[in-house]
């Protein structure tokens, strides 16, 4: 018997079980591609990104030595000794040299003011690509005279046009071209201060090589060999590090680079990857209800002799093809969409991208789309295996879901696992993959609460003297098999990104433009040299502006922590002290008091003025302080521009760095720096943009050196970064929203014979057709409306404690854009129901009696 | 002649909440190869629990069932997929076609489950025996109520079966067809030696059979040959 019974699997084997699923699929085929349908999304969004990221890596790779312009560059932040220069003049074949640094410039013909970083470039660089000009020589031609290239944004700003001059501390260059690219600086980075390059011979003559402003030098070398690179770098790698040199090559650049965007790029993925699954999600949904319309089928060819795995196998080859062919189209769709990336995300992208296909990311998401729908499909199909033959006698048969159960538990931990491994692949960490995961689960588990607690709240509150049409709109939510949680979920989700999404960059707008509210500062001048200290705020009273602060700054570093220097600390690396605390420079000022924006929070301020000869107790923001390990009674030495001054770490302050101030990370009580070289900031208000431009002429023709931040400059400089930001994460959340109106489609689209019999049925019961689309209307109306309520509300919520936690403000959401939300989506859903179920009211009724399927 | 089918005081209760419900109270039979038997009783009475029992598609509460001198109480449901497909064929009241395949589909899926593959022809002339030579090609939703049941006909011997069951088969067909449908029963019983056990409330029917078994009430009340050696309508 039961080798007989072998044979019989045998013989059946897995071709009957092709040619079956083949068949049933027949009468199906775009119902079953409607499902499958929910995952195109989210594997086009993930195979755009792979593609991205692989495009990416490659150019990166590529272009990798047009990144940095050269083979080598050293950085310093002062202008080198003799030393250090005969150092440098043995390196490379040929040599560039830059000094850069912030500086305000005028537009003669429009009398415009704008902050720019200043470069001073000599020498042949860059080696490697071009200085991307219009017109297209001026990029070398330019440093044969007293010229500058002028950033296109710039250009455009103060309408200036080629030819034209601009002041530039006290000279005049001619603008010799439009900046368009420079090797390295990529988008975001030159939004704030735009580059403008001229001549290093003319630096001295500009005036503005003062101490007290931020230099930064870079040299650049070219090799005509590789190898003599890495030996001569080997070489005086010692001598850098212990100059506070910074340095990179081709190598490093690529690195660094490439570790910018992957922060970018995983963001992303997480997002596509959410898309992935609510679609699996809406496919188990889908499976599910159209499984229990196949329950008789199943009942009778297992009557007719079918085994549980053999019926069983012929569904799960038919979801298993149609993922596959979900994901073949999805990855289609993808790597479509990945030629229009790069333009819309061009701005954070570090390189020029190239769009040819990548196979290997095809490769990819169809695997990823194939067994994530297997897996979520394989979901409901379990179910199959309890189906009774019994059936075929009597409809409703009890089922014996024990074993089913355990099985349903164990799959669920296998999709689990493997939705972990997936983020952990996309997530640099462990302790990120927790928090993703957890984060995910929780807000599915919230979704799921809160949309059953409102269409609870619903159904408690909804009026019962309401007619007919209503109640029954209403009741349809209830229906057996409705998939009303499901899309509440999957469009929900969608909603709540998109509207967080919006809701955070109006919290951070409000934010700022707070800070620039009645009496809030809004001007920063800096780099004034205590001689011009006294003439400027002189110029400030003329203007009769407001003086908030004049405060003094010192640059310094620090020398050693507790006795430890860079090179001790780089050794014990017990002491957990990063070497960056000695590198950087350090900007400090001295006073004996808080002021609005700080907060004590251990120690004490220094009582009394300092006393030749005491210990100097210093303060320091506390978080820097915990970042370089440093606490109470700690002591550091600082070295002063060359005067070393040993300190004792007295207090700790909270420091609100929001508010438009002078903020600072370590404070020297009053008595010790007055006599340290030092600049000064002034921090004023100005009243319109009129007064601020005519202001910003008069300090920066009467004091070239001097550099001014303007508030409202700042704040349309980060609504357009935030813009641009926004704009990429709500295109790859609108995928999660369209995911999950998909979903939508496929589950009207499954119950559609039931809806059929019951519109006939109320026909027959003698309902006309304009109320059997009423009916229709309000059902999805209601849905759509739970949906995006369930997204709003959860948004609000994230909002109002991202705002009380992390904004420290509070929250009054905004009406309007959110209501505007919320139609949208009901409206989309509405439409969508509507379309997808207008074949029902039409359908002669006898057709919907005989039909089956 | 040999017992095809062997009911030993099989007893079928149902749990519903704390109550137990027996609806199969000891019934013992058995029937002999080749014959045809009517089960008739009123509505409720547990025929078509009966007959579920009988064909293995449920589990007895107590007592034995051997088919063919094989127990089929003690099997596992695929060992008795197994013995349904090589053995055992039904009719059902409602047809019970699979939507998605066409009638001549329909009629090749028990030959194929038992691994045969050329039997396409075989399926045709199956159906131009039930009178459906032009049909082959249709889904069921495009075959009336009569042409269903015929196509079903056709299905359940295509095997061979040792046995019948149907529950109801003429249940919700005319008489006109119902004779039909009977006819094409019988002439497949006489040329096969296929046993008959045939659920119905049509006395004209049970009484065209060789043997009658009455249920009431769960018991069996009567069982009794008809004065038929030879099944005729
Ligand atoms: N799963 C079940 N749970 C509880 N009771 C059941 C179940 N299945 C059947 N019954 C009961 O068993 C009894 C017999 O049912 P059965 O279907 O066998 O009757 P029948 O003789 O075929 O009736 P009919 O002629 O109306 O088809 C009925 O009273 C029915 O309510
Ligand atoms: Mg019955």
């Amino acid at each position: 018997m039961s080798t007989d019974q072998l044979l019989l699997r045998k013989k059946t084997g897995i071709r009957w079980l092709i040619t079956m699923a083949w068949r049933d699929s027949r009468r199906n085929r775009f119902r079953l591609l409607l499902f499958m349908s929910s995952v195109v999304l989210g594997i086009a969004a993930l195979v755009a990104l792979f593609s991205l990221d692989a495009r990416v890596r490659d150019d990166i790779n590529n272009q990798a030595k047009t990144l940095l312009g050269a083979d080598l560059v050293i950085d310093s932040n002062q202008a080198p000794d003799s030393t250090e220069q005969r150092l440098l003049d043995t390196l490379g074949n040929q040599r560039s040299q830059e000094c850069r640094f912030s500086s305000m410039i005028y537009f003669n013909r429009s009398s415009g003011t704008r902050l720019v970083q200043v470069l001073a470039l000599g020498g042949n660089f860059p080696y490697y690509g071009n200085l991307e000009t219009i017109p297209e020589d001026a990029g070398t031609t330019f440093r044969e005279g007293q010229q500058a290239l002028v950033d296109h944004t710039l250009m455009l700003q103060f309408d200036a046009k080629v030819g034209d001059s601009i002041q530039v501390g006290e000279l005049t260059f001619t603008i010799a071209g439009v900046l368009t690219k420079a090797p390295g600086r990529s988008g975001l980075s030159t939004t704030i201060a735009p580059p403008v390059y001229i001549p290093y011979r003319y630096l001295q003559q500009t005036g503005l090589l003062q101490k007290g402003s931020r230099f930064t030098y870079s040299y650049y070398f070219q090799y005509d060999d590789q190898r003599t690179m890495e030996d001569q770098l080997a070489a005086i790698r010692p001598v850098l590090e212990n100059k506070g040199l910074g340095y990179e090559t081709v190598e490093s650049r690529k690195k660094s680079t490439g570790r910018q965007f992957e922060d970018v790029s995983r963001f992303l993925t997480l997002i596509g990857f959410i898309a992935l699954l609510l679609g699996c999600i809406g496919i188990a949904g889908s499976i599910s209800v159209y499984i229990r319309g196949k329950v008789p089928a199943i009942a009778i060819l297992r009557c007719l002799g079918a085994g549980t795995t053999q019926t069983f196998l012929i569904f799960l080859i038919q979801i298993t093809v149609l993922g596959f062919i979900g994901a073949l189209i999805g990855a289609l769709l993808g790597t479509l969409a990945q030629q229009v990336l790069p333009f819309i995300l061009k701005d954070v992208l570090p390189v020029q991208i190239s769009t040819d296909v990548s196979w290997s990311s095809i490769a990819k998401g169809i695997g990823l789309g194939t067994v994530l729908s297997f897996l979520f499909g394989l979901l409901p199909l379990l179910s199959i295996r309890g189906i009774s033959p019994l059936i075929t006698l009597r409809v409703s048969v009890e089922q014996k879901p024990v074993w089913r159960n355990y099985a349903q538990v164990l799959l669920l931990a296998v999709i689990f696992l493997f939705v972990v491994l997936l983020t952990r692949m996309q997530m640099q960490n462990w302790m990120e993959t927790t928090i993703f995961v957890s984060g995910l689960l929780v807000t599915f588990l919230l979704l799921t609460i809160v949309a059953v607690l409102l269409r609870g709240a619903v159904r408690r509150f909804f009026p019962s003297s309401l007619n007919y049409i209503w109640r029954q709109g209403f009741a349809n939510l209830y229906r057996p098999d409705n998939q009303t949680i499901l899309l509440i979920v999957t469009i929900g989700l969608g909603t709540m990104l998109i509207s967080t999404l919006y809701l955070t960059q109006d919290l951070l707008m409000k934010r700022v433009s707070m800070s620039s509210g009645e009496n809030q500062p809004n001007m920063v001048l800096f780099d004034i040299q205590s001689v011009q200290k006294d003439a400027v705020t002189r110029l400030v009273s003329q203007h009769h502006l407001p003086l908030y602060q004049d405060v003094p700054i010192v640059t310094m570093r620090i020398e050693e922590i507790n006795g430890m220097n860079a090179a001790a600390a780089k050794e014990d690396t017990l002491s957990g002290i990063p070497s960056w605390a000695f590198g950087g420079e350090l900007r400090v000022t001295y006073r004996d008091s808080l002021t609005g924006t700080e907060k004590l929070t251990a120690g004490e301020l220094a009582a009394k003025a300092y006393q030749p000869g005491a210990a100097v107790y210093i303060s320091m923001e506390e978080r820097y302080a915990r970042h370089i390990r440093v606490s109470i009674g700690d002591s550091i030495l600082f070295n002063v521009q060359g005067t070393l001054i040993p300190t004792i770490v007295g207090s700790f302050r909270e420091v609100d760095w929001a508010k438009v101030q002078t903020n600072f990370r370590v404070v020297f009580p009053a008595g010790v720096l007055e006599d340290a070289p030092q600049f000064h900031v002034l921090v004023t208000r100005v009243p319109s943009d009129k007064a601020s431009a005519a202001f910003q002429r008069e300090v920066v023709s009467a004091f070239p050196n001097v550099s001014i931040i303007d508030l409202g400059l700042i704040l349309k400089v980060l609504d357009e970064v935030l813009g641009k930001i926004a704009f990429v994460i709500r295109f790859m959340s609108g995928f999660c929203i369209v995911t999950g109106l998909i979903v939508l489609i496929a589950s009207v689209y499954v119950s559609r014979f039931q809806r059929m019999r019951e519109a006939v049925l109320l026909r027959t019961l003698g309902a006309s057709r304009k109320q059997l689309y009423a009916i229709t209307a309000l059902e999805y109306f209601f849905l759509g409306m739970l949906a995006a309520g369930t997204g709003i509300v959860l948004s609000v919520i994230a909002s109002i404690l991202l705002a009380k936690y992390s904004f420290d403000a509070s929250f009054s959401p905004p009406l309007v854009p959110l209501l505007v939300v919320f139609f949208v989506i009901s409206l989309l859903t509405v439409i969508i129901g509507m379309f997808n179920s207008r074949g029902i009211v039409n359908t002669p009724p006898l057709e919907v009696l005989r039909k089956e399927v | 002649m040999d017992t095809i089918l062997d009911v030993r005081s099989v007893s079928k209760s149902y749990q519903s909440g704390n109550k137990k419900l027996t609806v199969l109270h000891d019934i013992s039979f058995s029937v002999e190869a080749g014959s045809v038997v009517a089960i008739v009783g009123p509505s409720g009475s547990g025929k078509t629990t009966l007959l579920g029992l009988c064909a293995g598609l449920d589990r007895v509460s107590s007592g034995t069932i051997e088919f063919n001198k094989m127990r089929m109480d003690d099997k596992s449901e695929d060992e008795r997929a197994f013995i349904r497909n090589r053995y055992i064929g039904f009719i059902f009241q409602n047809f019970q076609l699979i939507p998605t395949l066409t009638a001549l589909e329909n009629v090749m899926v028990p030959m194929e489950l038992q691994g045969e593959r050329h039997i396409r022809a075989q399926a045709v002339s199956l159906l131009e025996k039930v009178g459906l030579g032009d049909r082959v090609h249709h889904y069921p939703a495009q075959l009336s109520g009569g042409e269903q049941q015929r196509v079903s006909i056709a299905r359940a011997f295509s095997t061979s079966p040792k046995i019948l069951f149907a529950d109801e088969p003429t249940g919700n067909l005319d008489d006109e067809t119902s004779a039909k449908i009977v006819s094409l029963l019988y002439e497949l019983n006489r040329e096969a030696g296929t046993t008959l056990i045939i659920v119905t409330h049509d006395a004209e029917l049970a009484e065209s059979t060789q043997r009658i078994i009455r249920l009431k009430g769960g018991h069996i009340i009567a069982d009794e040959q008809t004065h038929h050696s030879k099944p005729q309508l």
